[in-house]
């Protein structure tokens, strides 16, 4: 039996100060080598469930194993082994590609050799060989998302988690970056991927699980869910599932 | 290894490319160490080597009045004003406020009389003490007029009662002259001759200023001895503007949340900052000690004597860098935002000053403050600089300085520490 990239058994968990659990029992199996979406409306706990996969939220019960680790318990292993690529930029704004590069690469736990190489492979790929010393404060949106793609994949994790990884860039560098994610996959990178952007979703993922008020209402490859729906695409799975009311955050 | 120092390459980057960072944290105590040392020592010079404008409207017609004029000026601490004797009190004040001199005298009519009655009356009633005279006891408390000391309100109060102790001693001159004159008299029936008066009255005892340095020098204490030390302190723990920001923005910037997902611990971002910033309070420190020595006789200011103890002065400049950087860290940890952080950094610092002796002497302090003054960090390490700069002293002379110091860094990093913790920083 293969170990999955990511196994949730059972997971509660609750904002400080919220009466009502986010998630309540929550099970998931991700697969090695999948393309995985996680979608929902806004408030569905996308976000907060990707916090707790990569460890930066506590959950309060169950486990999460990340390659069969547990992610409380072995916790610097587990961090060897995947990515973040968050959804805001982040990275030093003051520094230039290499230097974010060379400063992150280290504390991925890379020797100094292999972030020199590595870094000019990712410039290269990502096509930012030309400003690799100028300060990324003075770069486009885009641009930023491909150091943020760039930073995230330094030490070629197993497993990567991307949110929402394309937001607000032009159509050129939404391509380049789908291209990069599928090459990773195809190398045997686990992604692990949330959006807004439905039809790219439809482009990339080959397994989705839809997620609302805190619970997986569907989980399955897209093709499959789309013929059990009756829906010719994503976005009209999307509103079949999660119907036609605004879904707006506690304010 | 190779984290740490990715880390603080990272840290150095940045802190080099924050041109405002890099202004407040040398530009700014360079030029207050140097207009403070200016300031005081013009002050000083005033007191000391230039003479302070008086007024001095002698309106008695005898002899006691010429006598205190010429009493004050002899001082030489005053450059003298006469003006008429009929001119008023209003007059006087209009003056004054034009600033024509800070300070004026007016001598009463009847000084002279006033004077010389009291005279009388003090050698009569000790002459009578002594069974010399047998005429009745006088009154020995006749009251003289005061003498009328109108100042600008914009004098200090200590430079005032200096002022008013210069005076004293001139007036105390003039009284006694008086006193020994009528005894003279009275003794001899004759005057006393001027020789005599003047061996008895002017042949005051000097007073030979002796500095209490440990390594037995007996150079004077200057202006810029007292101030550069001082002032490289609040420098060194104004870098709370510039690393206390500096924690609170990675805390709440993007590259934060990436950090916490990477198998490195965030104490290692500290350690890095420590480091980077201990740095840089040495390169302060440096920087002001060698404007203080090398560049502060072009502007006309006594220079700073590098104490002798070479090591002892870095260590001890090691260990306040060090007490500076931990308290900025402590404020980023627990401050919400960087104006949290620049406000309450920059004021707490000022306060921590102010009771800790470097805006008003510790001895001068009252003594509720005295406890408080032992709490701020800036005491100790001025004590220990004064120590080393002032007194002359190696660095054994200012352990029981450094004691302190050290025991209040390590206080200040444990509630770092706990804030860290609390804080899931680590």
């Amino acid at each position: 039996m293969t170990i999955p990239a990511v196994s949730i058994e059972k997971l509660n968990f609750a904002y400080q100060g919220q009466s009502t659990k986010t998630f309540s029992n929550l099970n998931l199996d991700i697969a090695e080598g999948e393309r995985f979406g996680l979608f929902g409306p806004n408030g569905a706990g996308k976000t907060t469930l990707m916090h707790l996969m990569t460890g930066l939220l506590s959950n309060s019960s169950g486990s999460i194993r990340i390659l069969g680790n547990d992610i409380k318990q072995h916790k610097k292993e587990v961090r060897r082994l995947f990515g973040f690529v968050p959804q805001d930029f982040s990275f030093y704004h003051e520094l230039s590609p290499v230097e974010n590069l060379e400063f992150f690469g280290a504390w991925a736990g890379l020797p100094a050799k292999t972030i020199k190489s590595r870094t000019t492979d990712l410039l290269e790929i990502l096509g930012l060989s030309d400003v690799y010393n100028k300060p990324v404060e003075k770069f486009s949106g885009g641009m930023k998302r491909r150091v943020n793609l760039a930073i995230g994949v330094i030490h070629k994790p197993r497993v990567l988690f991307l949110d929402e990884p394309t937001v607000g860039v032009d159509v050129q560098t939404r391509h380049a970056i789908i291209g990069y994610r599928k090459h990773l996959n195809s190398n045997g990178t686990t992604l692990i991927y949330t959006s807004h952007q439905l039809a790219e979703a439809e482009d990339l993922c080959n397994k989705i699980a839809l997620i609302d008020e805190g619970e997986i209402i569907a989980h399955d490859q897209l093709s499959s869910l789309l013929t059990q729906h009756s829906e010719e695409g994503l976005e009209g799975l999307f509103l079949n599932l999660t119907g036609k009311a605004y879904r707006d955050s506690d304010v | 290894m190779y984290k740490l120092f990715a880390t603080i390459l990272k840290d150095l980057r940045i802190l080099t490319r924050d041109k405002v960072g890099l202004t407040l944290m040398f530009l700014m105590p360079v030029v207050l160490a140097i207009v403070i040392t200016a300031i005081q020592n013009s002050t000083f010079e005033l007191v000391n080597d230039n003479k302070v404008p008086l007024m001095v409207c002698n309106r008695d017609t005898g002899t006691a009045g010429k006598n205190l004029v010429e009493a004050i000026t002899k001082i030489g601490m005053f450059e003298l004003r006469e003006v008429s004797s009929d001119i008023s009190n209003r007059h006087i004040s209009d003056r004054m406020h034009a600033k024509d001199a800070l300070v004026a005298v007016v001598i009463p009519s009847d000084f002279s009389a006033r004077l010389n009655q009291r005279a009388k009356d003090v050698s009569s009633r000790a002459l009578n003490d002594f069974g010399v005279s047998s005429s009745s006891a006088a009154d020995a408390n006749t009251k003289v007029e005061p003498i009328t000391l109108f100042y600008h309100p914009v004098l200090q109060v200590s430079f005032r009662q200096s002022i008013q102790g210069a005076l004293r001693s001139a007036l105390q001159i003039v009284e006694t002259k008086q006193v020994v004159r009528n005894l003279y008299f009275s003794l001899n029936e004759k005057e006393i001759p001027d020789s005599v008066e003047n061996q008895i009255v002017t042949n005051q005892v000097s007073i030979n200023e002796v500095p209490v340095s440990r390594d037995g020098s007996r150079k004077i204490p200057n202006s810029t001895q007292h101030n550069i030390p001082a002032w490289t302190i609040f420098a060194m723990f104004f870098v709370v503007i510039s690393l206390g920001s500096s924690v609170v923005r990675e805390k709440l910037s993007g590259s934060f949340v990436r950090l916490k997902t990477l198998p490195t611990n965030y104490l290692v971002a500290i350690f890095s900052k420590q480091i980077t910033y201990l740095f840089v309070t040495l390169l302060q420190t440096a920087v002001i000690f060698s404007i203080g020595a090398w560049l502060f006789p072009f502007f006309g200011l006594p220079p700073l004597n590098i104490p002798s103890d070479f090591t002892g002065l870095l260590l001890v400049s090691v260990i306040c860098g060090w007490c500076a950087v931990s308290y900025a860290i402590c404020i980023g940890v627990y401050a919400q935002t960087q104006e949290q952080a620049n406000g309450f950094g920059a004021v707490s610092i000022v306060i921590l000053a102010a009771i800790g002796g470097l805006l008003v002497p510790a001895f001068a302090m009252p003594d509720s403050f005295k406890v408080i003054m032992k709490l701020s960090p800036l005491h100790w390490c001025l004590e220990a600089y004064y120590g080393l700069f002032l007194e002359g002293g190696k660095f054994k002379d200012v352990l029981m300085n450094i004691i302190p110091l050290l025991v209040i860094t390590l206080v200040i990093q444990l509630i770092a520490l706990i804030g860290l913790k609390r804080k899931e920083l680590i």
